[in-house]
């Protein structure tokens, strides 16, 4: 197993990841009414809402603090304020996420104190804020979007009465899945309080008149009841104690925690809907067991071509834990994990799994960049690559196909609508590798052969080296 | 034309950056930061010098900075080379905590010699960003030896996020360009027939589009800034005998010094659409002036106008009566885009930019009908209340916009850096008619007029249509 930590000492080339702040606004977006302010210069916010922009195909407006030269030097607590005042002009949020940049912290902002200031000095009552903490040179975008789902739960949520409700923990999945999920909850007849759901607010529909604020998002009075659940369901297995939600929610108010992986595969699916089943005592409807008997169906169907798959999954830890398991549960390789932030607890999980599968010698990167993952899978000899659309650069340079899953996709539409989790998903993701698999196949077996097995052994003509086109075995020649 | 309330607006201090043309023309309030809390869709200095640096293509351009600005500008530009790709990759200090605290100089001394090895580039930028500016790293310094100890350029990039709007990155990028032109301060010898062109990064080839033209009025094309450009070619700008200029707003700055160190003139000439190409290419050739050249410029005219004047035309009905909303990074961009526009029949009825400058504006209110919307520095909320208010049919702008526009039910045109089919020249405006026609004209938007429960076929009206009930 080889294992390592930064592989670069002073030079991240081609990134595998983004920054905190970022993955604050995912968060922050799947609460009901919430507006989302960055402390700090006008571009970090322009960026990110570009960046997320094109994964969703929808307007996200986030507002800045918008940082001059002289907030810089003076303090930009005016800036902040002034920012507030607009934005809950122009949006009228319920909530108000304060977010941090790199430029905020360095100079020492402290958004905490501002913020209660500023409550107390506009005397809004009904108005709600998170601030995060979240410095552009401190984690990943993961690691952030863990941090503000805790701090949304931190700030927001009441000691309560207790009720038979489950809380849901959702990470950075498609509003496709969280839909999916959803549907799942329903038909195992659970109450729940699913955070952060952004399955509408970064997913919506044609509507008119539009809105500003768009409708959705966890509801407020739902997240002040989460302290009072039977249980909290994270799926957050990689995740560090500080940065979670249901860690908080179990210390704070001691609702037991259950982490589990996303619902990708049968395994991991099979664990989730057996928790519900456990947690409820609701039995599994007759037409979900169809469904999971449809994806080994399914997995039956493709295990050959699969099996030729070596794969490098790469993206956000938890996310990349589940699609190494779908792969190894269906006979495919992952010769290459890669993620680009700090793992959490990904790569002590992997390397147990990756182990027990007997793949000894597959690479698990951790802060990681795509020079270095484009190396491995080259050393690996990858066939298959999934994950977003950093790695389209592999299929370029390296002749590597793409299976599109996770977060950003911006090379293609509809990264907001894939759907890749529960045996439903499953299925899909599942049809989507091998598929992808086959049509390399395709295109190129007839090519390999020839030079495997037939063009090595013709002699270049006219040299004196044998005319005769004989055909036969190469030695060494592989299976293709 | 509908007036335009601005009473209406939420944001007190956005007042002076707007209005509508009418007898009298206010001052419009331009150039400066944006405010607070009011959603601005401009990017920050690093975004304006990384954008006009980054189509250097054998350049290693190194961020030195937290991981996301150089993460969220990862090869995102449509700029294409016919040389080196090293421009395509992104690299960065990937400053930390640690960094940020014990300054990050050295770990950008060793950055340097990293990528020099693994790469051996004659160039390297180095773009600061707002930590690197607030730390107080100094790069000039660390850029200095660097280059003495790997014999290359390596040209610090003054863009701190929080210094300025992009107009000021800019300016940092023209900077960086004019360290590299030789020879520094002496008159080269010009060249007769041979010039640079300014302010066009060859996004999906526009470059080689006029490039071709010139070629065929035997003029040569120096080198362009920056679009297809390496160091070796910048190098060489001194001995052009005139700079064109197709941005002017990131490139005046460039034309302006080029002219008082170099004593090269310049002049703006715009590529986009028909009419300006045409106009643009008589230009260049009066300025060498020699008949054989004008003849072949008015050759070359004859024959692009003949071959797609009637296609554009052919659109312009098409599109007749529809109205278009103008969002843009730049004015010159702005300018252009009206003229366009009136090229194939469509009325501009909003038009604002992110870093347009005073001149500008005041060539857009000569150019566009009263009642016009005119704005400096929008954001989603104003958008959102013109496009609906003067009833716009269409917006162009970028990848921010984009969904934006979607959402209104409204069509919608890239205009942006990451686009992949070319605007400029001939071929470029029959582009842009296309596009306009394809989002205009597209049968989606009949889904998007009428609610759900009462499609008007079923009124019995529309006639054509028959229900089948198997
Ligand atoms: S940190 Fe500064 S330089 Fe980087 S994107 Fe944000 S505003 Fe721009």
């Amino acid at each position: 197993m080889g294992m390592e930590q930064a592989h670069y000492l002073n030079v991240n080339e081609n990134q595998c990841g983004m920054c905190m702040p970022l993955g604050a606004i995912l968060a922050l977006k799947g609460v009901e009414g919430s507006m989302v302010i960055i402390h700090g210069s006008q571009g970090c916010s322009t960026y990110m809402r570009r960046h997320i922009a094109e994964h969703f195909n929808e307007p996200i407006d986030v507002a800045s603090s918008s940082l001059n030269e002289k907030g810089t030097i003076y303090g930009g607590e005016a800036s902040l304020k002034k920012g507030l005042d607009n934005s809950i002009k122009l949006y009228k949020p319920k909530v108000v996420g304060i977010l941090t940049t790199c430029l905020a912290e360095t100079i020492g902002e402290d958004i905490d104190r501002i913020a209660a200031d500023y409550l107390e000095e506009r005397g809004f009552e009904n108005l709600q804020v998170v601030t995060v903490s979240t410095p552009g040179y401190g984690y990943s975008h993961f690691e952030g979007y863990f941090l503000a789902v805790k701090r949304v739960v931190a700030e927001l949520v009441k000691k309560t009465v207790k009720h038979k409700g489950i809380n849901i923990i959702v990470p950075n999945i498609s509003p496709a899945d969280i839909r999916e999920i959803k549907r799942i909850l329903k038909m195992m007849k659970v109450s729940y309080i699913l955070l952060p759901d952004f399955s509408d607010t970064l997913d919506r529909a044609f509507e008119r008149p539009y809105r500003k604020v768009p409708a959705g998002g966890t509801k407020l009075a739902d997240i002040a009841g989460m302290a009072g659940a039977q249980a909290t369901i994270q799926m957050g297995v990689t995740v560090d104690e500080v940065f979670s939600p249901g860690h908080y929610l179990e210390s704070a108010f001691g609702v037991p925690l259950y982490n589990v992986p996303v619902p990708i595969g049968v395994e991991n699916t099979d664990l989730f809907i057996n928790l519900l089943k456990r947690l409820t005592g609701n039995p599994v409807p007759e037409s979900l067991e169809r469904e999971r008997g449809r994806l080994i169906d399914c997995m039956i169907d493709s295990h050959k071509y699969n099996a030729q798959g070596k794969c490098v999954v790469f993206g956000e830890p938890e996310n990349i834990y589940a699609v190494a398991g779908i792969c190894l549960e269906n006979g495919i390789t992952p010769v290459v994990t890669a993620t680009g932030g700090k793992s959490g607890k990904l790569a002590g999980l992997l390397k147990a799994r990756l182990n027990e599968a007997g793949c000894s010698n597959a690479q698990v990167l951790c802060e990681t960049d795509f020079s270095r993952i484009r190396e491995k899978s080259r050393e690996m000899e990858a066939n298959i690559a999934i994950g977003h659309s950093g790695g389209r650069y592999l299929t370029e340079w390296e002749g590597i196909p793409l299976v599109r899953y996770g977060f950003p996709i911006h090379d293609r539409v509809g990264g907001q609508r894939l759907l890749s989790v529960g045996y439903a998903g499953t299925t899909m993701l599942l049809d989507r590798i091998t598929n992808t698999l086959l049509e390399n196949k395709y295109k190129n077996y007839r090519r390999n052969i020839y030079q495997q097995f037939y063009y090595g052994t013709i002699k270049p003509a006219g040299k004196g080296r044998g005319e005769k086109n004989e055909l036969r075995l190469q030695p060494g020649a592989k299976r293709v | 034309m509908k007036a335009v309330n601005l009473l209406e607006l939420p944001v007190e201090e956005r007042k002076e950056s707007i209005y509508a043309k009418g007898k009298q023309k206010p001052n419009l309030k331009c150039d400066t930061d944006s405010i607070a809390g009011v959603v601005s869709q401009r990017a920050c200095v690093y975004c304006g010098a990384r954008v006009v640096l980054n189509p250097v293509t054998d350049a290693v351009h190194l961020v030195h900075g937290p991981i996301g600005c150089a993460s969220y500008t990862w090869d995102i530009r449509g700029a294409l080379s016919s040389g080196s790709d090293l421009y395509r990759f992104s690299f960065s200090t990937d400053l930390k905590e640690q960094d940020v605290i014990f300054g990050g100089e050295k770990k950008l001394a060793l950055a340097i010699d990293e990528l020099v090895l693994k790469y051996n580039p004659k160039l390297v930028f180095v773009y600061s960003t707002c930590i690197v500016g607030v730390i107080g790293d100094d790069l000039e310094m660390v850029c200095r030896v660097a280059a003495r100890k790997h014999g290359i350029d390596v040209i610090p990039v003054q863009s701190s996020g929080f210094a300025g709007n992009k107009s000021a990155g800019y300016r940092a990028a023209c900077d960086a360009l004019l360290r590299l032109i030789e020879p520094k301060n002496k008159k080269e010898v010009k060249k007769s027939k041979s010039l640079n062109y300014l302010g066009d990064f060859n996004l999906a080839g526009e470059v080689w589009i006029i490039k071709s033209y010139l070629r065929e009025m035997d003029i040569d094309m120096n080198v362009a800034f920056t679009g297809d450009s390496s160091c070796a070619a910048l190098k060489t700008a001194a001995k052009a005998s005139l700079n064109i200029v197709q941005c002017t707003g990131s490139m005046f700055y460039l034309a302006g010094k080029m002219e008082q160190i170099y004593g090269i003139p310049y002049m703006n000439i715009s590529f986009l659409g028909l009419e300006d190409t045409a106009e643009s290419l008589r230009k260049i050739a009066k300025f060498f002036g020699d008949p054989e050249t004008m003849c072949k410029a008015e050759e070359l005219i004859e024959r692009e106008i003949n071959a797609n004047g009637d296609i554009v035309r052919g659109y312009r009905e098409k599109l007749r009566g529809k109205k278009a909303a103008v969002y843009v990074g730049g004015g010159f961009k702005a300018i252009s885009l009206i003229k366009q526009f009136r090229e194939i029949g469509i009325d501009v009825v909003m038009v604002g930019t992110q870093t347009g400058r005073q001149e500008e504006y005041d060539t857009i209110n000569d150019l566009v009908d009263e009642g016009t919307v005119i704005l400096d520095d929008a954001n989603p909320a104003e958008l959102e209340q013109f496009i609906v208010k003067k009833g716009a049919h269409l917006l162009v702008g970028g990848v921010k916009e984009r969904p934006l526009a979607y959402k209104l039910g409204v069509a919608f045109i890239d205009h942006n850096h990451d686009r992949k089919h070319p605007l400029s020249g001939f071929v470029g405006a029959v582009n842009f008619a296309e596009e306009v026609y394809s989002t205009v004209c597209s049968p989606v938007w009949r889904f998007t007029q009428v609610p759900a429960d009462a499609p008007d076929w079923l009124d019995g009206n529309a006639g054509k249509r028959e229900i089948i009930i198997a």
